[in-house]
């Protein structure tokens, strides 16, 4: 890849968030202009922003990196992305606005008065904040890595420091700007490379294999496998090898692998034949984006796409930077129509990564041998186009990439800073969000350079299995339910979102290898969202005694229209 | 707006709420319940649907088209316009409960 034009369009990028960011600062002045913009965000600013921050780098480039190695169940994604959003307007937008709250934690307690679900449901949106951190900080050192060769870190170092830095700067204000911005740049990343590349594959013949299972190779195609993989083979298959092959040597030699499972040493050249079905590379054997602990389609049974389905469409009202955007809209009408946009901005984008998926089940099949599959959008474009068209559009779709992760960094460090100055640092001044700022960004980029290569996937999947099992039961029965108790709710919490944490925490760490309990461990949301109702109801109802004095009229203020609550005032 | 920390402290945490809770509104306990059975009506139509689909792809052997089509491309519009059709019926929902209320 010709890096050439993408540095520039990555240094663009940067520069052009810095001053959006500094224009916000302008105008941003107040504690209330920090934490929620004076909550004074229109509609069409905040769901642009909404939708700028949600669109990470899992969406960028994980999707059609996920479809082009696993197949179109995986778009089962992108759907539950979106779908969550419809569950947020029905069951919590309105009423989570008109909350009056900042911060989970506010809500948390405003709803049950009670300082310990406070803490508790902080450290979950600290957990939660920091997990989602840690892909974003990954997913930049591997964009640039492919983009530049520059060492892993250096691109998560750049997007904590721009971060860092106009959060600290202007807070919420600036980042609405800032995140705006992105949501556009990011769609005019993928939709205008979308648009030629539809046009190269017509005048190709507009060949419709990227349909058919497998994908197969379109014309001769060598691979060098840069990490050592297991290939999983159905069928005989015929392939030139220079390399180790199943412990062997070979030099060119022309193979007729039988089917079953074979181990190829890394730097091994694999040359493939035209039309020959593309092979499945055993799970865990790399660390990309789209490399899933739960792989493969044999291994992830139909429970794993409804695990998928169920984490992803109620676990998007839990996340921290999502719901900390709603308390930016004026009132609860405008909270919303804002999530109504929402659903069409996020709607909208996604039409498109399905699209570079397929492209490259056709163009770039090899990207699932070599690990590299979530590269297949920033590859795309000088595949099939080349020349200095293909490098111009290719430095757009790197330039969307990074605002990808600065934006999704930015939101999440927002929220989590918020909690850190509010319930852990001893004022809650300004400074001292800065500080806060600096805390949030600090862990996880701290942990990306320590820990390095977990699956991205994995790590967005279990941020949302989390929220799916313990804030939703929080904010669902916290806004319906009269009988909610504290005990009930922290329980609740500890019990779903724990659960769910330490499922895939021990997926993560290679228990159970196969089988069924892998799968149930993979992918918790199925039973951990209704455990977490379940123990939220029956410890609440075993405690009636503490119901919070004041429910009713919180309840009533969580669901009144603006209007009545004025009048009751006056 | 309130810009001190302390003062802001109040609105969101305040004793007003509770207080407040004197004024004895036995109405919004009506739209409350009736905002429950209008959303959970919604969601389970939707989600009957949506979570029949994967059971649809995995019981026909050779639906990769379709799942392509309808997974990739044919399931944001009729979001959108779900949550578009909730909205209004919320919104309709309550100004009549606001006008119910006022012209007591």
């Amino acid at each position: 890849m010709n890096s050439s034009y993408a540095v520039p369009a990555v240094a663009l990028v940067v520069v052009v968030t810095v001053l959006v960011g500094a224009f916000g600062l302008r105008i941003s002045r107040t504690t209330s202009d920090f934490y929620v913009a004076s909550r004074t965000v229109g509609p069409r600013l905040n769901a642009a922003a909404i939708s700028g921050e949600y669109l990470s780098a899992a969406s960028f480039l994980g999707i059609a990196g996920l479809v082009l190695v696993q197949g179109p169940d995986m778009l089962w994604y992108p759907v539950g992305y979106t779908a969550g959003y419809l569950v947020l307007l029905l069951f919590v937008a309105a009423p989570l606005r008109r909350s009056g709250a900042y911060t989970l934690p506010d809500f948390a307690e405003a709803r049950l008065a009670s300082h310990a679900v406070r803490r508790l449901a902080g450290a979950f949106v600290v957990g939660v904040g920091w997990l989602y951190l840690l892909p974003q900080l990954q997913g930049a050192g591997l964009t640039l890595t492919v983009l530049t060769g520059a060492p892993d870190s250096l691109g998560g170092l750049i997007v904590a420091v721009v971060v860092v830095a106009t959060v600290a700067a202007g807070g919420m204000r600036s980042i609405t700007f800032v995140q705006a911005f992105q949501y556009w740049l990011k769609l005019t990343a993928l939709l205008v490379p979308a648009l030629f590349l539809i046009l190269a594959w017509q005048s190709d013949g507009a060949p419709r294999r990227a349909f058919e299972e497998p994908a197969t190779f379109r014309e001769q195609r060598a691979v060098r496998v840069d990490e050592t993989l297991d290939l999983r083979l159905d069928h005989l298959l015929t392939v030139t090898v220079t390399g180790k092959v199943d412990g062997h040597a070979h030099d060119a030699a022309k193979l007729q692998l039988p089917a079953g499972t074979h181990h190829i040493e890394r730097g091994t050249r694999l040359t493939f034949a035209k039309g020959t079905p593309v092979p499945v590379a055993d799970r865990g054997t790399n660390g990309g984006m789209s490399t899933s602990l739960a792989a493969s389609r044999e291994e992830r049974p139909l429970y794993a796409t409804y695990g998928l389905i169920l984490a992803t469409f109620l676990g998007t009202m839990g996340l921290p930077h999502v719901v900390v955007r709603f308390y930016t809209s004026p009132h609860g009408v405008a909270a919303r129509r804002t999530t109504v946009a929402v659903l069409g901005l996020i709607g909208a984008f996604y039409l498109l990564p399905p699209v570079y998926g397929a492209l490259g089940r056709l163009y770039t099949p090899e990207l699932t041998l070599t690990g590299d599959a979530d590269a297949a959008v920033l590859l795309l474009p000088d595949r099939m186009i080349g020349g200095v068209g293909g490098d111009l559009l290719g430095a757009l779709v790197a330039g969307g990439a990074f605002a990808a992760f600065l934006s999704t960094a930015s939101g999440l460090t927002m929220a989590v800073a918020g909690v850190l100055t509010q319930d852990v640092l001893p004022s809650r001044g300004v400074r001292h969000f800065r500080l806060g700022t600096v805390l949030a960004m600090a862990v996880p980029l701290a942990a990306s350079v320590l820990v390095g290569g977990l699956p991205v996937a994995d790590a967005v999947g279990l941020a949302f299995a989390v929220s799916a099992s313990s804030f939703c039961p929080l904010l669902v029965l916290g806004i319906w339910w009269t009988r909610l108790t504290p005990p009930g709710a922290a329980a609740g919490m500890l019990v779903g979102g724990g659960s769910a944490f330490v499922a895939v925490a021990a997926t993560m760490a290679g228990f159970p290898g196969t089988g069924p309990l892998h799968a149930l461990l993979a992918w918790p949301a199925l039973w951990s969202v209704p455990l977490g109702f379940l123990t939220m109801v029956l410890v609440s109802l075993a405690t009636p005694g503490r119901v919070p004095t004041g429910t009713a009229a919180i309840l009533a203020r969580f669901h009144l229209p603006e209007e009545l609550r004025a009048e009751v005032k006056a | 707006m309130p810009q001190d920390p302390t003062e802001r402290r109040v609105v969101v945490t305040g004793p007003p709420r509770r207080t407040r809770r004197a004024s004895g509104y036995s109405r919004p306990r009506t739209e409350i319940d009736e905002q429950t059975t209008l959303g959970h009506t919604y969601v389970r139509s939707l989600m009957r649907t949506q979570l029949r689909a994967p059971l649809v792809f995995a019981a026909t052997p050779d639906s990769h088209r379709l799942e392509w089509l309808i997974l990739g491309f044919c399931l944001y519009a009729p979001l959108v316009l779900l949550a578009l059709w909730y909205v209004r019926r919320a919104e309709r929902n309550e100004r009549d409960f606001v006008r119910l209320v006022e012209d007591r």
